[in-house]
């Protein structure tokens, strides 16, 4: 399996187009910062966001108990699943008792985390995403590459081509008002004949036992709204301890995704619509875990705005796809090490610990401190690339020495000045798309040495 | 005040000038410098690398060096940051704890310690500020443009000082250029993209010069510049800093 | 053990010390004009704004832009004239066709031109989101300046479902260009009555 570095290499190839995606999520950036200037108190608002989110991590036991008899108490039934297969059991459960094979799913990366389309796919359930970004990519057999921008790394004639293909729009049409309404209609169609709707959870009130679900398409809603039977998909970590709480949410939630003062649609699902059944699944997966580890438990602070991809230089210059797992990008790099330390290794690594990230999450999780620590972590438990664990023993040998650092210091000042090409070369990374620095007469210390006495 | 001068590894064999412009800026201040001859470095590239537990050597070596001084100075944001952040000691953590509370990178030292209100210095170029990342996000030496908060810079407020400057602006004031320590080779595609970037941007808006508080940054902008065969130069802070014109 | 244990118990053993919740937030910087800055966010993102003064207006506006063989369908006894009424009872699905749909909401938030609406409201869920332009009337005086007013103004009110709903539905997943009307609404008007 390919690693960050690897798949980031290939990005790169086409420079153009690495570009296009850089420059686009930058505009989505600056479009967070307008926002977030917009607003005196914003900084007192990330604060208040954090210690919330504090607070509930603290309490999540009881917070969690409190949540499940208040939703249980307005008629939604409600499940715990351990991890991912569970979860899809659950689902593909409820269903099947229900008798139906054909669903609606609205944008959930906690179902992506689960690979539950997988899932309900072998088990004869058609699933069809409807968040626009989402059903471009479903079509197109990937994975979301954005957690709030599923398809941002998708050119407009792609998308017609792929549309032209399923939804038989004409050949080379790639405007995008022409194909947002082909898949209005074509969707359409989907929420009225299905009968079960799936939905995610940006924030669960455990005082009322409701939850809210945040859209700009309002496919969420035109999904529950049209279907007998309504699940929603909920990581534990997602709770709010009050409904007033919310309102510090909502303010940045979408502000930070995407530079609006709000979604279009925030709906607040309290009551099974009469005649309806509603049901949510609280997953764990690996979250109580990650409550455990003192370093990186708030990173569960998330509420997946996706700031910091779109902050963060590597992601921008690599991709979502380059970081091989569910939820990208900085968070995910400090979220999936705790999933599977080994599949995850190079995550921590992808990044130059530049710190944009924890500046702009709205929680103020002090992402790029987790990915210092997941590295001393990963290299501990022993998944470090074994020619760089060596590379480093050398290197710790020669600088707790003076004089042998002092020595290979002029050493290799002497190969680059009079053998560059034994630097200089195809094996020299660095050497690849920059010159090696110019070899000096002397070191300071060598001038220091010969010029200034010392007392 | 007796300060320590503290170089990091690549300052000291690949660009001494830095150091010797630090040097020479700090004693024409009046402050009595000396350079412990038998520092090495500070032990990041190994603590980044997720191998902190390798750096107990260098910790050793740097307490003996430096614990005697009133600050210890340091022409460098990543490596000041560094030993603020995880420099310990496993005989004498009183020093080390004494160390990383007394030690300052050059740009801060000079406005918030020393309080420089005037300098002899004339750079009449054009000149780019690259932000270091470390230096500005963890040492706080100039306001970042992703909190919401008033804009404030200890490296520009040295470098009004200085004759004959005109300063750039640039399309995005704080990026990363994509060094990273290990990063810049571990990555190396990503690395060199995010350099040729944030050297484009220079480029872009007039730059003569590219000056930074960190050399790291400047090396590996160096490297871009002159496998592009540009005529724009880096340059260190501290030598403009120190200039004559 | 149940999945549901296995979870709580896990969790009590591994999070921290509880921490405290901070201060209650209050709007800070309320906006001198409420009505302004909504129109003005609204107009941002796509949706128009009309001020009147009693409901004859909106339905001469109505007659105005709507033309016959368009199914308009309402909440308000007003706009009976104009409007379907006492279609509450049918099947959600049978609201496919509606071109219109006017109901009222609780109030609007300045700050982001949202609109607080609650089941009691739109009386089928679908309906706000399934018409293909919807309207709203609201009263000048429930104008609010920002989402903790809004809180505020809910208290622990119960709804079986409630939403903030602001501007017409949209996308901009294929090349961050925005489109209206994505799966909800293609356009929003919001009557400003008082």
């Amino acid at each position: 399996m390919k690693d960050h570095a690897q798949l980031s290499d290939t990005f790169n190839a086409d420079e153009a187009r690495v570009n296009w995606h850089d420059e686009t999520l930058w505009f989505v950036r600056a479009k967070r910062d307008k926002a977030a200037h917009g607003l005196p108190e914003w900084e007192l608002l990330r604060s208040t966001a954090s210690q919330i989110k504090d607070n509930v991590l603290s309490n999540l036991h009881d917070y969690l108990i409190e949540f499940e008899s208040n939703a249980q108490k307005n008629g939604i039934e409600v499940h715990w699943a351990a991890d991912a297969k569970a979860h899809n059991a659950i689902v593909a459960g409820i269903l099947k008792a229900e008798g139906i094979d054909q669903i609606v799913k609205s944008k959930s990366m906690l179902t992506e985390e689960c690979h539950l389309n997988e899932h309900l796919q072998h088990s004869g359930i058609e699933v069809i995403d409807t968040d626009l970004g989402e059903r471009i990519v479903q079509l197109a057999k990937e994975p979301p590459s954005h957690i709030v921008l599923p398809c941002i790394h998708k050119k407009k004639e792609e998308i017609g081509e792929l549309f032209h293909e399923h939804l038989g729009t004409p050949e080379g049409m790639a405007d995008p008002v022409f194909l947002t309404a082909a898949a209005r209609e074509h969707l359409r169609e989907k929420f009225i004949t299905r009968k079960a709707a799936i939905t995610g959870v940006n924030f669960a009130v455990a005082e009322t036992g409701e939850f809210v679900v945040c859209t700009n398409e309002g496919n969420a809603d035109m999904g529950a709204h049209l279907a007998d039977v309504h699940i929603a998909c909920m990581g534990i970590e997602k709770l709010v301890p009050l409904r007033e709480h919310l309102s510090v949410f909502l303010r940045l939630l979408a502000r930070s995704a995407t530079g609006q003062p709000i979604t279009t649609y925030s709906s607040h699902f309290k009551k099974p619509r009469p005649g309806q059944k509603m049901h949510i699944v609280l997953v764990d997966n690996g979250r109580s875990t990650q409550l455990g580890r003192e370093d990186f438990r708030n990173s569960l602070k998330c509420i997946r705005c996706g700031a910091c991809m779109n902050t963060c230089p590597v992601y921008r210059r690599s991709g979502g796809h380059s970081y091989h797992t569910a939820i990208a990008g900085p968070i995910g790099s400090i979220l999936a090490p705790n999933l599977d330390m080994k599949e995850y290794a190079d995550l921590p690594f992808a990044s130059t610990l530049c710190g944009s990230c924890t500046n702009v999450c709205p929680v103020k999780i002090n992402i790029h401190e987790q990915l210092y620590k997941w590295r001393q972590v990963i290299v501990k438990e022993g998944y470090a690339d074994t020619k760089k664990a060596i590379a480093m023993k050398a290197m710790e040998f020669t600088l707790s020495k003076p004089a042998l650092y002092r020595t290979a210091g002029k050493t290799g000042r002497w190969v680059l000045k009079y053998i560059p090409f034994a630097v200089n070369n195809k094996m020299n990374l660095w050497y690849n798309q920059r010159e090696m620095p110019l070899s000096p007469k002397q070191s300071f210390g060598e001038w220091y040495k010969e010029n200034v006495k010392n007392d | 005040m007796t300060v320590g001068l503290f170089i990091p590894c690549y300052i000291d064999q690949f660009y001494p000038n830095a150091a010797i412009a630090t040097l020479n800026l700090l004693s024409k201040l009046g402050i009595t410098v000396k350079y412990p001859v038998n520092q090495t470095c500070c032990g990041q590239p190994m603590a980044n690398s997720g191998f902190e537990h390798l750096t107990k050597g260098c910790n050793e070596l740097f307490v003996d060096n430096f614990a005697e001084f009133d600050y210890i100075v340091s022409p460098s944001g990543s490596c000041v940051l560094h030993i603020k952040d995880h420099l310990h000691s496993e005989g004498h953590e009183g020093k080390a704890k004494s160390i990383r509370k007394k030690i300052y990178e050059l740009t801060e030292f000079l406005t918030d310690i020393v309080k420089v209100e005037k300098l002899e210095a004339r750079f009449p170029h054009k000149v780019g500020v690259h932000q270091s990342c470390h230096g500005q996000r963890g040492l706080m030496m100039s306001q970042m443009t992703e909190l919401v908060a008033p804009f404030y810079s200890k490296p520009l407020q040295l470098l009004n000082m200085v004759q004959d400057l005109e300063l750039i602006n640039l399309n995005r004031p704080d990026e990363c250029c994509g060094f990273g320590g290990t990063f810049c080779v571990a990555e190396e595609a990503v690395s060199a993209k995010m350099g040729k970037d944030r050297v484009a941007d220079h480029l872009n808006n007039g730059a003569e010069y590219i000056t930074a508080a960190d050399m790291s940054c400047l090396m590996h902008m160096e490297g871009i510049l002159r496998r592009q065969e540009s005529g724009v130069k880096v340059i260190h802070i501290a030598e403009i800093l120190n200039s004559e014109g | 053990m149940t999945s549901r244990a296995e979870i709580l118990s896990k969790i009590k053993r591994n999070q921290s010390e509880p921490t405290p919740l901070p201060a209650k937030l209050s709007t800070m910087y309320p906006p001198a004009d409420l009505l302004a800055q909504f129109s003005t966010v609204l107009k941002g993102i796509g949706g128009a704004v009309v001020e009147i003064k009693d409901s004859l207006e909106i339905v001469n506006y109505l007659k105005e832009h709507y033309g016959d063989g368009q199914r308009i369908i309402s909440t308000l006894p007003d706009l009976a004239v104009i409007s379907e009424q006492g279609w509450q009872q049918q099947h959600p699905h049978s609201f496919e066709d509606v071109d219109l749909a006017v109901i009222t909401a609780h109030f609007g938030v300045a700050e982001n031109s949202a609109l607080w609406i609650t089941e009691s409201q739109m009386q089928q869920r679908a309906v706000p989101f399934i018409c293909q332009q919807l309207a709203v009337v609201l009263q000048k005086q429930d104008l609010l300046a920002t989402m903790h007013d809004a809180y505020e103004r809910i208290g622990n009110s119960d709804y079986g479902f409630g939403a903030f709903i602001a501007g017409p539905s949209k996308t901009a997943d294929i090349e961050q260009s925005l489109v209206l009307g994505a799966h909800g609404p293609k356009g929003m008007t919001v009557f400003i009555m008082g």
